[in-house]
Parts: structure tokens; C-alpha cells; sequence
């Protein structure tokens, strides 16, 4: 095929170097593909439920990651092949839109593409399996609507959604604080959520972690921790009641944009400029100083003389804060990020009710907590953990709880897990298998046996029979409908 | 890589180790003999040869840690036709992940655990880097975060900060924690191999870890409101914690160095007040505790050798030209004399400085920069005692312990904070000159000069004193004290078999194997200090039958003695560190039954 020739006979070659490339076509080119997509899918098999393993990834860099989490094995595991870069891209989808999930994403997509290979394999065109594939999932999601229990929340009524929370937070390593760390993501959730519009910006929740300590001393702060101290060791550690002057701008000399040159030539010149020179510290302490802060919050650094200065005169500052962590501040106290000193007003002050510097452990890590802040709409979740390793873990299961407790609050109907939805909707598309005419019924089939596919791997990692648990869980289930 | 199809496993009993070829036939001639029944390999592109041996000599012991090793299998999927992975990345899973992750972890734990106790024995680690540099050392943290590890499970153990948190946090019993997590591992090997499925093993872990934790507390002694045996409880702490380091021989002198130092702190665990200078010369026993600050520094010439009731000022400025700050100012002169003013004027503002300096009043003046020989010649003329380049760590120790503020403008004298002592004189310690400041304001600080024969040993004594001062300060926070010796884990043992005995289901056999493993430390002491341990471990249990009872192991005398009356003991905060550490370590490899190794971040080739 390679090899075409033109109108007078001469070859020519469409594909190069025939020899060295391989070709898979028609069949053979969809099993591999299947084949594929189901390694991906078995990976990630036994990380499935509560006692499902976890994963050790070692990075390029030698870092090691040990998760339990599908997008972020995914993510980490150096994939090559095409199809299952796909399956990668769908776990990362399904990460960023619900957050949640990414694991069984994974294999009920690999336990499709087992069933559509038995199919293939009777001659059943691709397309139509497609088909009934689709008809099939419109058939599962009606049913897990009808299915769907509606359930009401309140500030005060949070018990369903930790419980929906705790779920998720089982399959994880923390699972033996969950209720704990539920109950501060379903805080966390609700302090920044806008109930009205069922909305919830995760934007406003920092995630920060420390090593150290225990799992159990996580906390959840109405209010900003940054990783930073006082810029001079001998600033008042704590502060009441701060009116915080948010400055991107340094506490240095100004640095104008343009290239300009400052010619010295004679005495007076030098010592006009000296004493500029030190007017400069002085005003800008002096402003933030007129305007009534307490506490300076600086992106930039600090020259020496500054810093002294800031310090004489009793003003606490922090230098080197991140943008993130800047635009955060600001969030909470309700201040606005000045960037001159000359635009620098009282009403562009941020406001906590509590400033407080806290060290931990034997070594000389501090960090700055930003409490009782004007605006409390931005909260953090602050973790602590024996290793580097279960800060991180800690960090992604937070995160998966968090995005369940935000889709709750924009849609707040729940069905049951332990796999009891999937068996449900097994039945349910089975029993609708038999009323469509042609092929399509074997695909549908074909769908609700890989639905099985969910409760059978939790059996399994379970240490159960999964087949005597699946047939068990569904002559139930049919029973009670 | 690509496997025959027709055999999805050709070997399926069969794990590779893959390893530098050279040190790896000296391991296998060496360890292996007789046992190597396969041995084959082959190149690859990074001249490493592929060992084959059997699965069941994972039942290494002894396996000296002085070569990389690292487990690695040929990818095989099965009836998998395509390789996901890139090509040089690697999988291992289920039993075999399992395997590999335990026996890493293992070999680091065999690694550390001859150190353990009062007899165990330091190690020697050499640097790969520049110049060899070699560190002896006892100390598990210091042996830990020196290794060079390639095997992920190891490296849970180690690298990523197991033990990095115990030194930080509690600061002492690294090894502890390693040693134990390496014995529940093994004994989790066991089960697992007979079948018993590893979240059961956790669950079986936990419910044991939360029960000796329980049995710890309702043993814990107290001595918080009575001074005096708080104190002596401290010096045991102390002693038993120096006991197994370089330090030992005169573990009484340091032992009340140590408390001395922390009971200064009153209470806070900001150890920085704290300063440890070491001097190598003279010997160990010459160590000394001093009351306020000694810095490391000359007095210049010319200058006050002493002063008393000084008042300091302690300055972060360049004292050596004050560089004109704003931005694109240079100097352009047309001709020499113009030259010359402005190198006048600049003199004239540097001694307007110092003339500003000397207005406060002060007879001290530290700067955390250089400062030149002009103003140096003015400080002296001025009969102040400057003092340049402190370090900055050493300029805030000495605000903080002078009580002076770090001061970097002077224009206003009267508000700006002095620092008060005493005296300041120059002192001699072996052939060097040091600046001490005694007298100070705050009396928390002190200085702690560490003599010895070298560096070696100078470095060795202050990680030994840094874990004691640790360990110290903590237990003052936290008084609750417990017997040394073995005899907590005796006690958390036998309260976890009681557990074990009433729990119903699989998890007992995990329960008993979490005090197995918990036993095997008072085995490692006696082992290492060359007892019968054995003969003593089941004294040690039937001595513990008995209520109350405080036997522990006696490791000087080698029997089975009264740990009150010894005076060994430890501090609560550590014990029950060590534990959860070690649970939480076990726990997470246990978890894994897939082991994904990224290729190898390939090196820009420097030829």
C-alpha cells in the first residue's frame, strides 16, 4: 500500500522506510487499544474503596509519592502510549469538574472496553457498540435520578454532608481521623459558600501544610496562615485588633522604570542626595505609619535601614508574602493591596481581630496566623502530619472532600454508595436490554455487566467473594424494588 | 523488553535484582554462594547487569548497606501487548511491590539497629562529595539522612522525614523509630505471606498501637509539682539518653550541663538561646556551661580588652562605604580635586556615622558587616570596643540575650534600645581568643563550650547534646516520665497480648505480631551489647507477669534489674513519638501494592 505509481508508471513511496513501522489495523488495532486502556484501568483496580492499596510513585527526581488517589497515580505514573494517555486525560478531567471519583472513572472505563472486546470479537461493529453504549448511559443516569434521595442542610444541620464526605475521605490513608477532617472540610465548605446562588469559590480555601506534629492536630483556621515571621526578629509576636497596610511596593528606594543616571559631581550634590536618600525610609514609614496601620504585609523586601525604622516606630511587618497569599489577605481583611505609598488610605486598610506569630517544635519554623478577620469568607485548612509525605496525601483527600462537599451544595441530591447506585443501575439497564430491537441490546447488556464491574473490585480489595457478594448485594436489591 | 507472548510469566517465582555488577557478584559470592540458583544477566545501555535470584532469599538479614542495591522486574502485563510506560520506567506490583518495599525498609532498619542502646556501635559514613569528609556517629538521624537510597520504601523510611520529624520535633529516639518500624514490617511479612490481607494487618496495627499507648499513660509517673524529683528525673532522662552516644564515658558532667542549660530556659523550647561552641583541644571532660554569651570573634586592635557595665549596640549597617542607595546615582567628576571633596565628604558622612554611634552612649558596638579600618580607627579612638562580621545568627542571639534592639539607623539615640551586661572580656579557650559577655539581661541565655581531642569528636558531642537538650526541654513542657531499659516496651507488649488474646477475627494475629515487633527492641539492646538476649528478653517477661513490676534490662551489668534504682529513664513525649511514628511508618508501606519507578531523569551528558 505503500507504494503507489503515477500515470506513468513510476513508483513513488507514500510512507517512508516501510521496513521499520509497524501497523495495526481493523481489529487487531482496537484490541490494542483495548488492551491498553484496560492496563491503565487494572493499575488503578486495587485503589478502589476502603481497603483499597495504595500506589508508590517514584518520580524522575527520585521523589517518592505514595497516594491512593487516581488522578494523581495517573498523573505521576510516565505514561507513553496514546490510549492511555487518554485514560489519564479522562481521570484529569473528572479531577478539575468534579473532583472526585478519578479512580472509578478509570475502571468502569476499562471494564467497558473489556465487554466491547467480547463483543468485537463476535463481530459486532464498533459503531454500533458505541451506540448502545450511549443508549445504555442515558438509561443508567435516568434511573440514578429516580433513585436520587433530595436532603436538606442548614449552618447548623451538617451531619448528611459529612456523612457523604466521610465516604470519600474512607479510601484514603486519613481515614482514621475522617470524621475529623470532614467535619473541618464541610466547615470549610460552608464558610466560603455562597448558599444563595450554590456556589462555593474552593479559591477561597488555602490548603497549607506543616510537618510535624500529628494528623490530629489539623485545624481549620477562620483566616489566613502564611509561611513567613516578622521581618525583624524583635516585632511584637501577637497583635490585637491590626489595621493591615497591604503593600506590593518595597521598602526601598524607588526604582524608576525608565534608565536614568544620578551624576555626583560635586559635595553638594553628594550630601543632597544622602539626605534623600534617608527622607525616603522616612516618609514611607511615616505614611503607613499617618494612615494607622499596625501591621504591614509586604510582597517586597526591606532594606536594613527600613526595617529598623519599621521596627522604631513600632510597626510589625511581614516581607516576602506571595501574590497568592497577598490577594488572600486581602480577601479576609476586607483591605485593598496598595501598590504606592502615596495611595495609601485608611479605608484601604485590612482589618483581623488577632495577629499572632506561632513556632513549633524544637526548630525555628514560625508561622504568621491572620485571625478574626473583617471579611472570614476566606478560611484555611492547615495540616499537620508525621511526614512530608502524608501532608501531601492529606492535602489531595482534602481536596477530593472539599469538591464533594461543594457539588453538594450546588446540587444537594445523594445516592448511596458501596457500590449499591452501580448495582442499581445494572438492573435497571439490564431490564431495559430486552426492549430494544437489534444489536444494540447486546451492547446494553454488555454496559450493565461492566457496571458490576465497581461493586465486584470493592468485594475483591475487600478480601471478599466478589462474584457471591455481587449476586448477594442484587437478588437483594431486586427483591426490595 | 519485549516478552514472548506465548509465556506471559516466564518467571514467575523469580525477582530481579538489578545492580552495579561488580559490587553485585562480591555481594552474591559473598552472601549468596550457595544459595544463587539462577544467575544470568545481560547489558543494558547503563552497563547494568541483571541479576536473577530466587524469591526466597528475600530472607536476607544481614545485608550491608555499603553499595546501592535496588529491586526492579521486567515489566510484564500479562498478556499485555503494548507497554504503557516509557521505556526505562518501571512497575512492580502486588506481592512483588510488596517484597521489595519490605525489604528496603528492612535493610535500613538492619542498618540503624546495632546503634541501639548504651552498647551499640557508631558507624563511619564517608561523603561522596569533594574531600571525603567522614562523620562518626551514633546518631540515627545523622546516619539516616546521609544515606543514599534508590528504593522508594527505604526512602519512605528515611528521606521523607520519619525520622527527619523525630529529631525536629521531639529530638530524639530516631533509631527507635526506624528499628521498630522495620521489626512490624517484618512481622507484617509473615502474615502477609499467610495470607492475611494487609488493611486487616493495619487495622491489627492500630487497634495495638492505640492500646500500648494506652498502657504507656496509665504507667506514666509525673513529677511535675515536686522540684526537686522533677530535677532528678531530668539528670535520668538525661543520662539514659547520653548513655548510648559518644558522650557516655562522662555522661554525669553533661547530663547536668544539659539540665542546667534547659532549666535556664524556664520552660520555653526555643533552643537558640542555647549557644554550643565547639574548640577542638583538650578533652571532653573540659567541657563547660557558661552563663551568657560568648562570640567567636576578635576585639580589634587598639581596642578595651574588657568593659564593665557595658552598653551594647548591635547593628545591622554597612560600616564600610555607606553606598548611596538610590538607584542610577554615580559619580562623574571632571577633575582630581573634585575626586578628592567627594572622598572628603564620604569620610565626612562615615564619621558622622560613628559620630552618631557614639552618641548613644555606648562603649560596645557590634556590627552584623564589615567594618572598615577608618571607622574602626574611629571606635578606637573613640575607646569603643567594635566588633565586626558577627554572624547574623550570632547578632540576634546577642539582642536577644543583651535585650538591645538590631538597630540600622541612628538618628534618634534616646529610642533606640540598648543591650546591658555586666562585663565583656576577652577570654582564652585552648588557643583561641573568644569575646564573653556575662551579666546579661536575660538570664535564659548561656553557652555551652564543647573541648575534645577533634572534630570528629566535637561534632559527634554536640549532635548528642543537641538530642539530650531536645529531649530535655520537651519533657520540661511535658513531665510525664517513664522507666528506661526496655521496660516500656515490655509494658505496651503485654497489655497489646492481653488485647490480642480478646480480640475476636484475624486482626489478633496482627495485635500479636505488633508486640513481637515491640519485643524485638529490648532484644536489639541485649543483642548489641553482646548478652543472651533470649535468656534475658524471657526474664524480662516473666518479670513484667507480676504487677508493678520496673524490671528492665541492665545492659552494664547484663541481667534483668530494677529500673528505679538504676535510675534510667525516658521521657513520655519520646516513647510515645517513637510509637505512632513507627505505626504510621509500617502502615503506609504496607499500603502499597504497586510500585510505579519513573525512568530516570536522564543527566546532560558533560563529555
Amino acid at each position: 500500500m505503500a507504494l503507489a505509481f503515477d500515470e506513468y508508471g513510476r513508483p513513488f513511496i507514500i510512507i517512508k522506510e516501510q521496513e521499520q513501522k509497524t501497523r495495526l489495523r481493523g481489529l487487531d488495532a482496537q484490541k490494542a487499544n483495548i488492551s491498553a486502556g484496560r492496563s491503565v484501568a487494572r493499575i488503578l483496580r486495587t485503589s478502589l474503596g476502603p481497603k483499597g492499596m495504595d500506589k508508590m510513585l517514584s518520580s524522575p527526581d527520585g521523589d517518592v509519592t505514595i497516594t491512593n488517589d487516581g488522578a494523581t497515580i495517573l498523573e505521576q505514573m510516565d505514561v507513553d502510549n496514546q490510549i492511555a494517555k487518554l485514560m489519564v486525560e479522562l481521570s484529569r478531567s473528572q479531577d478539575y469538574e468534579i473532583g472526585d471519583g478519578t479512580t472509578g472513572v478509570v475502571v468502569m472505563a476499562g471494564s467497558l472496553l473489556e465487554q466491547a472486546e467480547k463483543l468485537l470479537e463476535r463481530g459486532i461493529h464498533p459503531i454500533r457498540i458505541a451506540e448502545g453504549y450511549e443508549l445504555a448511559s442515558r438509561i443508567a443516569v435516568e434511573h440514578l435520578e429516580r433513585i436520587a434521595h433530595k436532603f436538606e442542610f442548614g449552618e447548623n444541620n451538617i451531619e448528611s454532608l459529612v456523612q457523604t464526605c466521610m465516604t470519600t475521605l474512607s479510601s484514603k490513608i486519613v481515614n482514621r481521623c475522617k470524621r475529623k477532617l470532614a467535619e473541618i472540610s464541610v466547615k470549610a465548605v460552608l464558610a466560603v459558600a455562597d448558599l444563595e446562588r450554590k456556589d462555593v469559590n474552593l479559591d477561597l480555601i488555602k490548603v497549607d501544610g506543616k510537618v510535624g506534629g500529628k494528623l490530629e492536630d489539623t485545624e481549620l483556621i477562620y483566616g489566613i496562615v502564611v509561611d513567613k515571621d516578622m521581618s525583624h526578629p524583635q516585632m511584637p509576636k501577637q497583635i490585637q485588633d491590626a489595621n493591615i497596610a497591604i503593600l506590593t511596593c518595597p521598602f526601598e528606594p524607588p526604582k524608576p522604570k525608565t534608565k536614568h543616571k544620578v551624576d555626583i559631581d560635586t559635595v553638594e550634590k553628594f550630601e543632597t542626595l544622602r539626605k534623600q536618600e534617608q527622607q525616603y525610609f522616612d516618609d514611607m514609614v511615616q505614611k503607613c505609619k499617618d494612615v494607622g496601620a499596625t501591621l504591614v504585609i509586604c510582597q517586597w523586601g526591606f532594606d536594613d535601614e527600613a526595617n529598623h525604622l519599621l521596627m522604631h516606630r513600632n510597626l510589625p511587618a511581614v516581607r516576602w508574602v506571595g501574590g497568592v497569599e497577598l490577594e488572600l489577605i486581602a480577601i479576609a481583611t476586607g483591605g485593598r493591596i496598595v501598590p504606592r505609598f502615596q495611595e495609601l488610605t485608611a479605608e484601604k486598610l485590612g482589618k483581623a481581630g488577632l495577629v499572632r506569630e506561632k513556632s513549633f517544635g524544637t526548630t525555628k519554623d514560625r508561622m504568621l496566623y491572620i485571625e478574626h478577620c473583617a471579611n472570614s469568607r476566606a478560611v484555611t485548612i492547615f495540616i499537620r502530619g508525621g511526614n512530608k509525605m502524608m501532608i501531601e496525601e492529606t492535602k489531595r483527600s482534602i481536596h477530593d472532600a472539599l469538591c464533594v462537599a461543594r457539588n453538594l451544595i450546588r446540587n444537594n441530591s445523594i445516592v448511596y454508595g458501596g457500590g449499591s447506585a452501580e448495582i442499581a443501575c445494572s438492573i435497571a439497564v439490564e431490564a431495559a436490554a430486552d426492549r430494544y430491537p437489534g444489536v444494540e441490546q447486546y451492547a446494553i447488556r454488555a454496559f450493565a455487566d461492566a457496571l458490576d464491574a465497581i461493586p465486584m473490585a470493592l468485594a475483591e480489595n475487600s478480601g471478599l467473594q466478589p462474584i457471591e457478594t455481587l449476586s448477594a448485594v442484587k437478588s437483594q436489591q431486586i427483591k426490595v424494588t | 523488553m519485549n516478552l514472548d507472548l506465548a509465556k506471559p510469566d516466564p518467571l514467575p517465582s523469580y525477582i530481579y535484582v538489578l545492580s552495579d555488577f561488580l559490587r553485585g557478584q562480591q555481594l552474591f559470592s559473598h552472601l549468596f554462594s550457595s544459595r544463587v540458583s539462577a544467575l544470568s544477566f545481560r547489558s543494558t545501555p547503563l552497563r547494568f547487569y541483571l541479576f536473577l535470584v530466587k524469591a526466597e532469599l528475600i530472607g536476607w538479614q544481614h545485608i550491608d548497606f555499603g553499595f546501592e542495591w535496588r529491586c526492579t522486574s521486567i515489566s510484564h502485563f500479562g498478556m499485555a501487548i503494548e507497554r504503557i510506560l516509557k521505556d526505562d520506567a518501571s512497575e512492580e506490583k502486588g506481592e512483588r511491590a510488596r517484597m521489595a518495599s519490605f525489604v528496603g525498609a528492612m535493610a535500613i532498619a538492619d542498618l540503624v539497629k546495632t546503634t541501639l542502646g548504651p552498647k551499640g556501635m557508631d558507624k563511619i559514613l564517608q561523603s561522596t562529595g569533594r574531600g571525603q569528609t567522614v562523620t562518626v556517629t551514633n546518631d540515627g538521624a545523622t546516619i539516616l539522612k546521609s544515606l543514599h537510597i534508590d528504593n522508594p520504601a527505604a526512602k519512605v523510611l528515611v528521606e521523607l522525614d520519619i525520622s527527619k520529624v523525630q529529631d525536629d520535633e521531639v529530638g530524639d529516639g530516631t533509631t527507635s523509630v526506624v528499628v521498630l518500624a522495620g521489626e512490624l514490617l517484618r512481622e507484617a511479612e509473615k502474615l502477609v505471606a499467610s495470607k492475611i490481607h494487609p488493611m486487616t494487618i493495619i487495622a491489627g496495627f492500630r487497634m495495638a498501637a492505640e492500646c500500648a499507648r494506652e498502657a504507656l499513660l496509665k504507667k506514666v509517673v509525673d513529677n511535675k509539682a515536686n522540684e526537686e524529683k522533677f530535677k532528678t528525673d531530668l539528670m535520668k532522662i538525661a543520662k539514659t539518653t547520653l548513655s548510648s552516644k559518644i558522650l557516655s564515658q562522662d555522661k554525669e558532667h553533661f547530663a547536668k550541663l544539659a539540665v542546667d542549660a534547659v532549666l535556664r530556659l524556664k520552660g520555653s523550647t526555643n533552643l537558640e538561646s542555647i549557644q554550643i561552641i565547639k574548640k577542638p583541644g583538650g578533652s571532653l571532660k573540659d567541657s563547660f556551661l557558661d552563663e551568657g554569651f560568648i562570640l567567636d570573634k576578635k576585639i580589634g586592635i587598639g581596642q578595651p580588652k574588657r568593659i564593665e557595665n557595658a552598653n551594647i549596640l548591635v547593628a545591622n549597617t554597612a560600616m564600610d562605604t555607606d553606598k548611596v542607595k538610590i538607584y542610577g546615582a554615580r559619580v562623574r567628576v571632571d577633575s582630581m580635586a573634585k575626586v578628592a571633596d567627594i572622598e572628603a565628604a564620604e569620610k565626612q558622612k562615615m564619621r558622622e556615622k560613628v559620630d552618631k554611634i557614639l552618641a548613644h552612649g555606648i562603649n560596645c558596638f557590634v556590627n552584623r558587616q564589615l567594618i572598615y579600618n577608618f571607622p574602626e580607627e574611629l571606635f578606637a579612638n573613640a575607646g569603643v570596643l567594635a566588633i565586626e562580621h558577627a554572624d547574623f545568627d550570632g547578632i540576634e542571639r546577642l539582642a536577644l540575650v543583651t535585650g538591645g534592639e538590631i538597630a540600622s539607623t541612628f538618628d534618634n539615640p534616646e529610642s533606640v534600645k540598648l543591650g546591658h551586661c555586666k562585663l565583656i572580656e576577652e577570654i582564652m579557650i585552648g588557643e583561641d581568643k573568644l569575646i564573653k559577655f556575662s551579666g546579661v539581661e536575660m538570664g535564659q541565655a548561656c553557652t555551652v563550650v564543647l573541648r575534645g581531642a577533634s572534630h570528629h569528636v566535637l561534632d559527634e558531642a554536640e549532635r548528642s547534646l543537641h538530642d539530650a537538650l531536645c529531649v530535655l526541654s520537651q519533657t520540661v513542657n511535658d513531665s510525664r516520665v517513664l522507666f528506661g531499659g526496655g521496660w516500656p516496651e515490655m509494658v505496651m507488649a503485654k497489655a497489646v497480648d492481653e488485647l490480642a488474646r480478646t480480640t475476636p477475627g484475624k486482626r489478633s494475629h496482627a495485635i500479636e505480631a505488633f508486640s513481637r515487633a515491640l519485643v524485638a527492641i529490648p532484644t536489639t539492646i541485649a543483642d548489641n551489647a553482646g548478652l543472651d538476649s533470649a535468656e534475658l528478653v524471657a526474664r524480662l517477661r516473666a518479670e513484667h507477669n507480676k504487677e508493678d513490676s520496673n524490671a528492665g534490662i541492665d545492659v552494664i551489668s547484663g541481667s534483668v534489674g530494677d529500673m528505679s534504682e538504676l535510675g534510667i529513664s525516658e521521657a513520655f513525649k519520646v516513647k510515645q513519638a517513637v510509637l505512632l511514628s513507627a505505626t504510621e511508618a509500617a502502615e503506609m508501606i504496607l499500603r502499597v501494592d504497586e510500585i510505579i519507578t519513573c525512568a530516570p531523569r536522564r543527566r546532560e551528558d558533560r563529555m
